[in-house]
């Protein structure tokens, strides 16, 4: 048996509270909130312990990135991207590498293309093991975050013995990779994946079968089928309501079309649902990591030579390359005007549309206890709302 | 829900009897990765301090600061990068792009102080425990950011070179020029390094750009023989070029060549600013080569009237009686002098100062006077026989080549000597189908002509005798007078004081000898100083003119000033630096007409 689902308010029904007549609550969540929904907050309006009005209020990380890189060298922005996700800077890279590439009309060398596709899913399994941290936690579960953030740290230190960094990896640079692998870093890589997928044995059996998350995620924040176009939702949150839509199977980037998967879809598309659904894609990721190491080229060039980086100017023109993060459709728009500093580069991370408009929807009638799992449970990084 | 859900919740209770995963520091360490980016690491000696880090750093973390015990020199500016850690985002771009590859990173991955000061500092200078670490952030192999290898200059063949005057070097095409210039960084250690300073990084930056009037303008701010200079400039600036530091020096002097042929000489003069308005004053410059030259085109500039005596029939100096066509071709170097002419300055070919006019004359009739006669007397062997007939002057067999005189050097030539003259000596008479001996007293990486000319010439047959010291010339038996033997003692290098060079030591017993049809000596040049009569005042000390910093040799009375530069003052002798000093002059005299200064 289920729990039924939340019923979502349709616009027309929805009344203005009246602040003054003493029947509501008006308190605001973060940005101190602790956790990846941190830095951006809500203002709640409850009615007893539920939820009948919210606002987001975003603004609180704006860094100005996309601002910045106007008045940067191409080469000098490489190091900046990486920041606009903190937990997951490697779809940046990739974007913004690939952007300038295409514009440039660079082939970067085979090799180049694997590691790319390794890095990033490796950096799609170290994602989803610090969100699913959040997610039990935000259900009041602390030992999943101690499990997960621990097989966390043991993909971060493959992440340092490839590129250099644990959580900035500065690795996919434009025209390539930065370095080849380590010796012996692909049986680390096998080695670590068996550890991390007894780990999330153990997950599976605590947290997905345990009584109080199912009570507290089933039927909450249920997202409708029709909602996922009408809002441009992407990635899990797209899948979980049954729309099999990945970019990594839809536009076929890097080595993707010679991997063999397929987009794990579910059905009820709620909070339980997409925990599911995102479990289901770390198997999905250690699965691919391992197809990786089995048919990455083991000799050959990783990078191809570029102009002097000082001086790199790309023909004027633009373009929009996208790649599926964990969240969804990450993309870098950038526009090149001859010069050697990019015109405008704009991002689009899946996090805008999830935690600004789809949250607000979703928040009303919702237990103030569930505010913060059903946060968690689109999987957003305030962050890259804020470039 | 089942009652699974109620139970397997307790699974985590297995856990609980785990070792634990983190790390007790400071009793267990847990050392970064290999490549882990750390703090930065700087070998100092290696380092040039050319500041292409600061260029890419794009948090302004790293900043070149003078370094204790470190002097600024050709090459090496003397400062060194320090990193701000309150800027640095550690993303080691600055290690990926170092020309020379001093910097890397360590693997260290905490450091603790209460003082924040401490987190500025120029690494390889303040020592840190860190330094020497084999581990930590390095370029990997076969990643670079910039390029090491310099773009081929096309060349004729050595067969083809040697079998005609045409010009060796073919220089660049468009496409070629571009991608060299891209290699630099223009982090201008050449400009301290060339005796003109010349806007380098300014010029090369017009070749990216492709703007060949900018980069015309620029190098006729510093040197009015770009033709000349983009060919056979002894280029000290590639020596101190960063690039050259880990790979192949940006080629300086073929995009000067470059942008020099890219303009015609009927474009120049839109390309370069107009001289300043006739200012009535009257100049005398003695000697048409590349110093007199440059000091008449600024002064001209400064809107005097110039008046340059060449003793030759061709103005030029060294540049055309010294250089041989196949490097130097005269068409490149009349473009030059075409340039420097079409202004008004008058140049009297074939009149030689203290024959045909005296220089005290000259001190009467103008303003200033600024001499630039160079070196013409060649020294001799000063060995019994230097008298021979055999025995020819190398300067003198330049020079009567560059006129189309007939050499009748003979089927065997010998050429003393190990500087430029004697290699453009060799490489003439290569190419009128001589076989060629150089000797030389001293070994081939003590030669002072440039190295490429001697690779060249040995490319081109010349035969090499190092540690060859000249004895005697006799004439050859039954050769009446046509051919004569050179006698040389073979000789052993001998390190006498620690840090000098070694000197040759002649091998008892070890003569050897060599039948030549000529001997052609080419071991350096002397003033000629006969026209300087002691009345005019010009103080002369050890054969040179002595001058002050701006040229001034006199102002004393009786007569206009007089200034001296080029191969007559400078311990240098080569055409760059006869350019900077007639640039000097002209500044010099223009504020001394102008009662601006001295």
């Amino acid at each position: 048996m289920r729990r039924e689902k939340q019923r979502v308010i349709p616009p027309a029904e929805r009344a203005t509270p009246d602040l003054d007549s003493g029947k509501y609550l008006v308190m605001w969540q973060g940005p101190q909130h602790p956790g990846i929904t941190g830095n951006m907050s809500l203002r709640l309006v409850a009615e007893g312990d539920t939820v009948v009005d919210c606002e987001t209020h975003v603004g609180y990380l704006h860094r100005g990135f996309e601002k910045l890189m106007e008045r940067r060298l191409y080469m000098q922005n490489f190091p900046l991207v990486c920041r606009i996700a903190v937990p997951e800077p490697d779809f940046n890279e990739y974007c913004y590498a690939a952007a300038l590439e295409e514009l440039a009309g660079i082939v970067i060398p085979e090799k180049a293309v694997w590691l790319r596709t390794l890095s990033l899913e490796m950096m799609r399994l170290a994602s989803f093991l610090m969100w699913i941290g959040g997610q039990a936690g935000a259900f009041g579960h602390g030992t999943i975050a101690q499990w997960s953030v621990t097989m966390r740290d043991y993909v971060l230190d493959l992440f340092e013995e490839l590129t250099g960094g644990r959580i900035y990896h500065m690795y996919i640079i434009p025209g390539g990779v930065r370095g080849d692998v380590p010796a012996g870093f692909y049986k680390r890589v096998l080695e670590t994946m068996a550890v991390v997928e007894k780990n999330l044995d153990d997950i599976e059996l605590v947290m997905f079968h345990n009584a109080v998350f199912k009570m507290r995620a089933e039927g909450l924040g249920y997202i409708p089928r029709d909602w996922v176009d009408h809002y441009g939702i992407t990635g899990p949150n797209a899948r979980a309501a049954g729309v099999a839509r990945d970019l990594r199977k839809d536009s076929g980037y890097l080595a993707y079309p010679r991997l063999d998967f397929q987009p794990i879809v579910g059905t009820e598309s709620d909070a339980y649902e997409r925990a599911r659904l995102r479990l289901g894609e770390m198997y999905q990721a250690i699965d691919l990591i391992r197809q990786i190491v089995d048919m990455a080229p083991k000799d050959g060039p990783f990078r191809e030579r570029l102009p002097n980086p000082l001086y790199w100017r790309i023909p004027a023109g633009e373009t929009y390359v996208s790649a599926e993060c964990t969240r969804g459709e990450y993309g870098f728009y950038v526009v090149s005007d001859g010069s050697d500093k990019p015109r405008r580069v704009a991002v689009r991370g899946p996090s805008y549309t999830h935690a600004v408009s789809v949250m607000e929807r979703l928040v009303r009638g919702v237990n103030i206890a569930d505010v913060a799992g059903l946060m968690v449970s689109l999987h957003t990084y305030p962050p890259e709302i804020e470039r | 829900m089942d009652i699974k859900d109620f139970i397997a919740p307790f699974a985590v209770w297995k856990r609980a009897f785990e070792k634990p995963f983190t790390v007790k520091k400071p009793i267990d360490e847990r050392p970064g990765a290999p490549r882990y980016r750390g703090f930065h690491m700087n070998d100092a000696d290696a380092c040039v301090g050319c500041g292409t880090c600061e260029a890419i750093c794009m948090n302004n973390a790293i900043d070149l600061v003078p370094a204790a015990g470190r002097e600024a020199k050709d090459g090496d500016s003397g400062l060194r990068p320090r990193i701000d850690y309150g800027r640095c985002c550690w993303c080691a771009l600055c290690v990926d792009i170092c020309p020379s590859g001093s910097l890397s990173m360590s693997n260290e991955y905490v450091w603790i102080d209460r003082d924040p000061d401490v987190f500025r500092y120029v690494p390889g200078v303040e020592a840190k425990p860190w330094d020497g670490s084999a581990l930590g952030y390095r370029r990997a192999e076969g990643y670079r950011l910039l390029d090491e290898d310099r773009v081929p200059m096309p060349e004729l063949g050595h067969a083809e070179a040697v079998a005609s005057f045409l010009e060796l070097v073919r220089g660049y095409s468009r496409a070629q020029a571009e991608k060299e210039a891209d290699r630099c960084v223009s982090c201008g250690l050449c400009i301290a390094s060339c005796p003109a300073h010349m806007d380098i990084p300014g010029y090369i930056k017009a070749v990216r750009d492709g703007d060949m009037d900018e980069g015309l303008r620029l190098l006729y701010e510093t040197n009015p023989f770009p033709e000349a200079c983009g060919r056979v400039c002894t280029h000290r600036c590639e020596e101190a070029c960063s690039i050259g530091s880990g790979g192949d020096p940006v080629a300086i002097r073929w995009l000067k060549r470059y942008i020099a042929d890219q303009v015609e000489l009927s474009d120049y003069a839109k390309a370069l600013p107009r001289g300043a308005a006739p200012s009535g004053k009257k100049v005398a410059i003695v000697g048409a080569g590349p110093g007199g030259l440059s000091a008449a085109y600024y002064l001209s500039m400064q809107g005097h009237a110039v008046t340059v005596f060449e003793a030759e029939e061709a103005a030029g100096g060294m540049l055309r009686y010294g250089i041989p066509e196949y490097r130097l071709p005269y068409p490149a170097l009349d473009k030059d002098i075409g340039y420097i002419e079409s202004l008004g300055v008058s140049i009297s070919r074939g009149v030689s100062i203290g024959k045909d006019i005296e220089l005290s004359k000259l001190r009467t009739d103008f303003d200033a006077v600024y001499l630039s006669t160079g070196l013409p007397v060649a020294y001799g062997l000063e060995v019994p026989g230097e008298d021979h007939p055999r025995v020819l002057d190398g300067v003198a067999v330049l020079a009567r080549a560059t006129r189309g005189e007939e050499l009748g050097l003979g089927g065997r030539v010998a050429v003393i000597g190990g500087g430029n003259v004697a290699m453009d000596a060799a490489r003439t008479a290569l190419r009128h189908g001589a076989t060629v001996d150089i000797l030389y007293r001293r070994r081939e990486e003590d030669m002072p002509a440039d190295a490429d000319e001697v690779r060249e010439a040995k490319a081109e047959g010349a035969r090499l005798v190092e540690k060859a010291i000249p004895l005697e010339v006799r004439d050859a038996p039954d050769a009446a007078g046509e051919a004569a033997l050179f006698i040389w003692n073979e000789a052993t290098m001998v390190q006498k004081e620690p840090g000098k060079r070694p000197v040759p030591e002649p091998i008892p017993g070890a003569v050897r000898e060599g039948r030549y049809d000529s001997i052609i000596a080419a071991i350096g040049q002397g003033p000629d100083l006969s026209f300087i009569a002691e009345s005019d005042g010009v103080p002369v000390k050890r054969f040179r003119p002595v001058v002050d910093s701006f040229g001034m040799a006199t102002r004393a009375a009786g007569g206009a000033p007089v200034f001296a530069g080029g191969d007559l003052v400078n311990d240098r002798k080569d055409a760059i630096s006869a350019i900077a000093d007639g640039h000097r002059a002209a500044i010099g005299i223009d504020r001394l007409l102008y009662g601006k200064g001295a």
